[in-house]
Parts: C-alpha cells; sequence; structure tokens
C-alpha cells in the first residue's frame, strides 16, 4: 500500500460521492449535469496494470449508475473511454508519453484540455447514446452531449487545477 | 489449445473490455423493460443509507417550503369536514364490515433521492419491505400524482417517476369521462406531461383539470394531476395529445403518500383468470 494506492482509492470514494450527491442535482437550465467523476479514469496514474485499470473503471461507472438509477450506462461509457485512453494519449503527449514519464501535474494546460475533451465527449456521447437508446432522438442526443460536455470539461479544468500539487 | 491460450493472453485487455461493455449494455437494456431493473437500483442497503444520511442534512433547507405545503394540505382537509359533516355517510350506501377501512390504505414516506434530469427518472423513498410496501403502490403528494413504485428493498422503495419514458398512467378528463394514457416524452420540462389517446369527441379546453382515471389498480379516480396547457390533434385525426402542466411541482417534492389498492389483487384475478 504506497501512496498512490491510497490515493486513488481516497479519489474513488470521493469523486463517486461528490457526483452522486452534488454534480447529480445541479440540473442547470433544467437538465444540464456535469460528470466529472470520470476524473479517476482520466488522472488515473499510467504505468500500471491495463486490466485493473479497466476493471476499476467499470467499477466506478457501475457504483454511479446504482446511485443514479441508469442501469449500466455509466458503466459501458467508462469502460470504453479507460479502453480507448492510451491511443488518446498517446495523440495528445505525443512524445512524453512514448517514455512513460507522464506526470499530469507538469503537463502543458493545453495538451491537457485536448486530452480531457476528447475523452469526456466520447463518456457522453455513449452514455447519453444508451440512455435515449432511440436513434430517431440524434439530435436530442448530441444538443445534450454537447452542453454537459462543455460544463464537464470546464469542471474537470477547474478541479485538477485547484487540487493539483505543482512541482517543477 | 496452446494457441487459443496465447490468444487470450495477448488480447487480455480487449477480452476484458469487451466482457464488462457486454455486461453493461446487457443491464442498460434491461433497465429499459419494465420490472425487469431488479440488480441495479438505488433502493438497497448501501445506496439508501448514504442518501438518507444525506437528506437528513439537506432536509433542514427546505423545511419552510415543506411547512407550507403541508399547512395548506391541513388547510383544505380541514375545511372539508367542517362544510360537510356527513358527505362521508351521504356518498357510501352501506358500511362494508368486513372492509370497514375502505379500499385504499395510505401511508406517508419521504423522498430522500429525486431525480428529473434524465429520461428515465427515479425517486427513491425510505419506506421499503419492512413497511409492508410492494411494487405497483401508488405514490402521490398533497397537490398530485408523484408516480408508481416499481422496486422494494428492505428499508426502501423505489419510485418509477411520472417523469419516466416508461411511466404509463390512466387518466381522465375532468369535466368528461374521456380517457387516455398519461406519459412523457423525455424531453419537455419537469412541468409538463403528455395525456395521449383522448378521442377527438372529448370537449378539450384549455385550462381545465386532469385527473386519475378509475381504471387503472394502482391510482384511486379522482386525484389531480395537472391542467391542459395546449392540445394537437394526431396526425391521424383521431385522437388528441394534450400537454399537460403539473400542479406538482417535480422538483420540489418532499413528503409524499404511498396508496396501497387493497381490491388490487382481486381485480386483476377477476380480468385476467388463470388458464386453464
Amino acid at each position: 500500500m504506497n501512496s498512490v494506492n491510497i490515493n486513488s482509492i481516497i479519489r474513488f470514494v470521493v469523486l463517486i460521492l461528490a457526483q452522486v450527491l452534488v454534480f447529480n442535482n445541479i440540473n442547470f437550465l433544467g437538465n444540464i449535469n456535469p460528470y466529472p467523476y470520470i476524473l479517476f479514469i482520466l488522472l488515473f496514474p499510467i504505468n500500471n496494470n491495463r486490466t485493473l485499470f479497466i476493471f476499476l473503471s467499470f467499477m466506478l461507472g457501475l457504483f454511479v449508475d446504482l446511485f443514479s438509477d441508469s442501469g449500466g450506462i455509466h458503466a459501458a461509457a467508462c469502460v470504453t473511454i479507460a479502453f480507448i485512453r492510451p491511443p488518446v494519449l498517446k495523440f495528445t503527449f505525443g512524445m512524453i508519453y512514448e517514455y512513460q514519464t507522464i506526470k499530469f501535474n507538469n503537463t502543458e494546460f493545453s495538451s491537457r484540455i485536448v486530452y480531457f475533451s476528447i475523452l469526456v465527449v466520447i463518456h457522453h456521447l455513449i452514455m447519453f447514446l444508451l440512455e435515449i437508446f432511440n436513434i430517431y432522438n440524434i439530435i436530442f442526443v448530441l444538443q445534450k452531449t454537447l452542453f454537459s460536455s462543455i460544463f464537464t470539461i470546464l469542471l474537470c479544468a477547474l478541479i485538477s487545477i485547484l487540487f493539483s500539487n505543482k512541482q517543477r | 489449445m496452446q494457441q487459443i491460450l496465447n490468444f487470450v493472453i495477448r488480447n487480455k485487455t480487449f477480452l476484458l473490455f469487451l466482457l464488462l461493455f457486454v455486461i453493461s449494455l446487457g443491464l442498460t437494456i434491461q433497465s429499459h423493460s419494465y420490472h425487469k431493473s431488479k440488480f441495479i437500483n438505488s433502493a438497497n442497503f448501501l445506496t439508501g443509507g448514504i442518501y438518507e444520511s444525506a437528506s437528513s442534512v439537506s432536509d433542514y433547507f427546505d423545511l419552510n417550503d415543506q411547512n407550507e405545503i403541508l399547512l395548506q394540505e391541513n388547510n383544505r382537509l380541514r375545511s372539508q369536514i367542517f362544510n360537510s359533516s356527513d358527505s362521508i355517510l351521504k356518498t357510501t350506501a352501506y358500511i362494508d364490515s368486513v372492509s370497514f377501512n375502505g379500499r385504499y390504505r395510505v401511508q406517508s414516506a419521504k423522498i430522500i433521492n429525486n431525480n428529473y434530469s434524465s429520461s428515465k427518472n427515479y425517486l427513491t423513498i425510505n419506506k421499503g419491505e419492512k413497511d409492508a410496501i410492494k411494487e405497483d403502490f401508488g405514490v402521490i403528494t398533497s397537490k398530485g400524482i408523484v408516480g408508481i413504485i416499481d422496486n422494494t428493498s428492505n428499508g426502501y422503495a423505489r419510485v418509477l417517476s411520472i417523469l419516466n419514458i416508461k411511466s404509463r398512467i390512466n387518466a381522465q378528463l375532468k369535466a368528461s369521462n374521456h380517457i387516455g394514457s398519461l406519459k412523457w416524452d423525455g424531453k419537455s420540462s419537469a412541468t409538463t406531461v403528455q395525456l395521449a389517446d383522448i378521442s377527438k369527441f372529448a370537449p378539450v379546453k384549455k385550462g381545465d383539470s386532469i385527473m386519475t382515471g378509475g381504471q387503472s389498480t394502482i391510482f384511486p379516480k379522482g386525484i389531480p394531476i395537472g391542467t391542459i396547457e395546449s392540445y394537437t390533434l394526431d396526425s391521424s385525426g383521431d385522437t388528441y395529445t394534450i400537454q399537460v402542466k403539473l400542479f406538482n411541482d417535480m422538483t420540489n417534492i418532499s413528503h409524499v403518500y404511498v396508496i396501497e389498492n387493497l381490491d388490487s389483487e382481486e381485480i386483476k384475478l377477476l380480468e385476467n383468470p388463470i388458464d386453464e
């Protein structure tokens, strides 16, 4: 049990509780909610066991589903972004990722935002597609995805700035 | 054999991803069918407990509002008692000595979790099987209907809100006896629901009241739902679809009543006789 593991466990619990007790009840302009709990997936330490990571993401989504009565939509979306994270990392951070020396606190802000945006949009798209579950309402799905994504990306950036301990 | 094993080991992340994705997809599809979402729901020990302790804190914030609502209801009930002292005797021709408590049993409960932003909204209440609450009981507030119990655990129950695309409730116009079914399209705001299948011969007027019809075994007849906001004739030209503005503020409910129809089993048995 090193400090990284303990840190991850605390993040897991705190992010789920914050999501279900606070962020699920924001309902900005009627029905726009942010989903910043996926910060757990976005900021998970990189040179780590991938199978464990995918399984943890599934559990994270499942717990949020449990609280918000949504079947398995969060779990499906979380598993997907956990699976496609390495290619996205390679795409946004390029060289640093290749050498496995990436530390999210030390990356450039702009590339971090790009990285967040790609994964958040994919997560939200899968989630709302499964929630609405009707191809005729695709415009509604895209609309919800767009608004929620903006909200989530803003919150993720804010939270990651607030809780980062910069050491250069 | 060796090759298969090698394949599994080489692709273990992808296979794990596929397995977990299929599981969550299965759970999602299951949650789309009524009365099937047994495993993943907020009416269990863990989630119910967390929601209850959270709501015990947040309850203090709208104590004034809720007191006001309760006071208004008391007011209305008081004036009913004072103004029609013998109405109870007039409406029933005889007193049924077997079920003298009437057809409906009412219990109060508290909402500990309320959703109204997704297309499938549920509420969680702090009473469950240990308070003799079962599936298919109706849930109302003093102003109107809230939903139907669709899942219970020992201490908690989940309510299928009327703001859920799966919800279907028998409703009628107050002015006439034309019935229709109340549903929600998942898109409109938390104040409007749709009443479909009202016959084109019905006298539909803007501002008229909608109430529950007596044809379901869940709600008693005459519980208020809302007023007609607008209406359109369907493309087939036979039925109206009516936009109903709810009396209830679904975003701000705290105390509810759970209604049990004591005759529901008898009615169901009569309507669906067991095939031989």
